[in-house]
């Protein structure tokens, strides 16, 4: 495994290159409170690009910042300025990083070719409207995950309208059929949602990624 | 409901140096507290010994905005104490920005400050957090003053669905590909009145020796020439999953005396928020005022009035 730094704004991300290839990266979103794993997954084996995956901020051997400040735009930034390095991606995300890859994937559609969504922490997020709220400062902690990641982006809003919103922008503009495919089997509202809408599949990670391996620049 | 008259707009009067500005009267205490490995600073005007007020600015602005403001409240005997809000003003700029965060460096500054309870006076963004921080934590507000920032359904115009995403997309293409670059992003430098004249363009209603007073406080001058204070990787706008119109649904649940100012004329910072929109959502016993012929900054527009009124609704210390 080999890692680059990336810069985005004042955080410096670890983007890993688990297994090198030639043609289209895949890149792998970890969930909430994990990091990239050192290996790539078994259902990449036959992914002919190059297997990559990115640890978000306050996660992994990427920055962890002062004082919070989580969203998941920001997240969605962070795995910007990843595709940005690598041109064009296949994206499988877990949890909170499958909420993420549907985010990008609907952001830039001509760079992302394809999303899979899986379980994994953070997957349901929030409420999905305004609720009874705490706030609580929160020790800082020298050791990622980052406990500020932690407790914001598990209670991050997640209106499922707003999701559904990134479905129809990444088939909008992709070109692609169904350019998400969910492989999760716990539906939260936001991706009972994406379920719902059009361009999206249901299948297993192994079966989306045989798939996108054919879809075109 | 009560709609103020129309005012005579205020004139600056004489020759002045640059960024002079009459009525503008510097914190008479700054400095900064630790929150969390962030420095957040500090502005205080008034008597140390007098009984804490909060002022929270909006996005895009900083404290010294409050500089003819704050000192009318000082003069009636209260310890007036603002902050700049992570990225503004002479507070560090962070990595991260977010809305939660904002209201946690609010109760870090109430927390130096006092235990007990404090008018919360906030203007635009600023009114809006304070509506939140009330709802949540009470028990750190005696009253609460909303200067323009209570938000309504955002403006959009009347499209069809596929080209509200296509709007949707561009704004968000746009702020990522802000973010690809804001590593290492500075505000561009200019003389004080190139700077006014920029930060006209989003305070159009405000005169050009404010603006020019404003860049001598919330600008820095180095060699280039003077250069906007606020963290150049903050933008204008943005998007995410709160809808503005959300935050008024905490308002009829506050129990702290509660004073809306709405300004009636719209502006490109403001939320064109109109009394009709709240009709149903103020708190028990709480007032809306409008300010007929006045802009989102209301207390700068006209600070002799929006400071009797709060001063009015305070009651005396």
């Amino acid at each position: 495994m080999t890692t680059k730094s990336l810069r985005h704004n004042k955080i410096d991300l670890a983007l890993h290159t688990l297994r090198q290839g030639s043609g289209r990266a895949l890149l792998l979103l970890h969930g909430l409170g994990e990091a990239s794993p050192t290996e790539p997954p078994t259902w990449a084996a036959n992914w002919p690009g190059s297997v990559v995956a990115l640890d978000f901020t306050g996660h992994g051997r990427s920055t962890i910042p002062p004082g919070g400040g989580y969203t998941a735009e920001i997240l969605l930034a962070d795995a910007d300025v990843a595709l940005a390095q690598l041109g064009a991606a296949t994206l499988v995300g877990r949890g909170l990083g499958a909420y993420v890859a549907l985010m990008l994937a609907g952001a830039r559609p001509q760079q992302v070719r394809g999303a899979v969504l899986c379980d994994g922490p953070g997957l349901a997020g929030g409420a999905i409207g305004p609720t009874s709220q705490s706030f609580v400062t929160l020790a800082p902690s020298p050791h990622p995950p980052d406990p500020y990641a932690l407790f914001e982006m598990s209670r991050d809003l997640r209106p499922p309208d707003y999701a559904t919103l990134f479905v129809r922008m990444a088939v909008e503009s992709s070109g692609l059929d169904e350019p998400i495919a969910v492989a999760a089997v716990v539906r939260p509202p936001w991706l009972a949602a994406v379920v719902d809408e059009l361009g999206v599949t249901t299948c297993s990670v192994a079966d989306a990624l045989a798939v996108y391996m054919q879809a075109t620049a | 409901m009560r709609v103020r008259p129309r005012l005579p707009r205020r004139r600056t009067l004489g020759a002045m140096l640059p960024g002079e500005y009459p009525g503008a009267v510097a914190p008479l205490r700054q400095y900064q507290i630790d929150v969390g490995g962030l420095g957040i600073a500090l502005h205080e005007w008034g008597d140390e010994a007098g009984q804490p007020l909060f002022l929270v600015h909006g996005g895009f602005d900083f404290s010294r905005t409050y500089e003819v403001f704050a000192p009318k409240l000082a003069a009636a005997g209260w310890r007036v104490v603002a902050w700049d809000q992570r990225g503004h003003g002479d507070s560090d700029h962070a990595p991260l920005y977010g809305w939660d965060a904002d209201i946690r460096d609010a109760m870090a500054v109430m927390d130096v400050v006092t235990q007990r309870p404090a008018p919360v006076i906030g203007h635009s963004k600023g009114g809006s957090l304070m509506i939140q921080l009330a709802d949540a934590q009470p028990y750190r507000f005696s009253h609460l003053v909303n200067l323009d920032g209570l938000p309504s359904k955002r403006r959009v115009p009347d499209v069809a669905e596929h080209e509200r995403t296509r709007m949707v997309a561009g704004e968000i293409s746009g702020w990522l590909d802000h973010r690809r670059r804001s590593a290492g992003l500075t505000r561009y430098p200019g003389t004080i009145e190139e700077l006014a004249r920029r930060r006209g363009r989003m305070n159009p209603r405000l005169s050009f020796e404010w603006l020019c007073h404003l860049v001598t406080v919330g600008a820095r001058e180095g060699p280039e020439g003077w250069r906007w204070k606020i963290d150049a990787s903050m933008r204008f706008g943005g998007f995410g999953p709160w809808r503005p119109e959300w935050t008024v649904t905490r308002l009829p649940g506050l129990g702290m005396p509660f004073l809306g100012v709405l300004a009636s004329e719209l502006e490109e910072m403001g939320w064109g928020t109109l009394p009709q929109h709240l009709d149903s959502f103020l708190p028990e016993g709480g007032r809306l005022e409008l300010l007929d012929g006045v802009g989102h900054f209301v207390h700068i527009e006209q600070p002799d009035l929006v400071a009797s009124m709060v001063l009015d609704f305070l009651g005396s210390v």
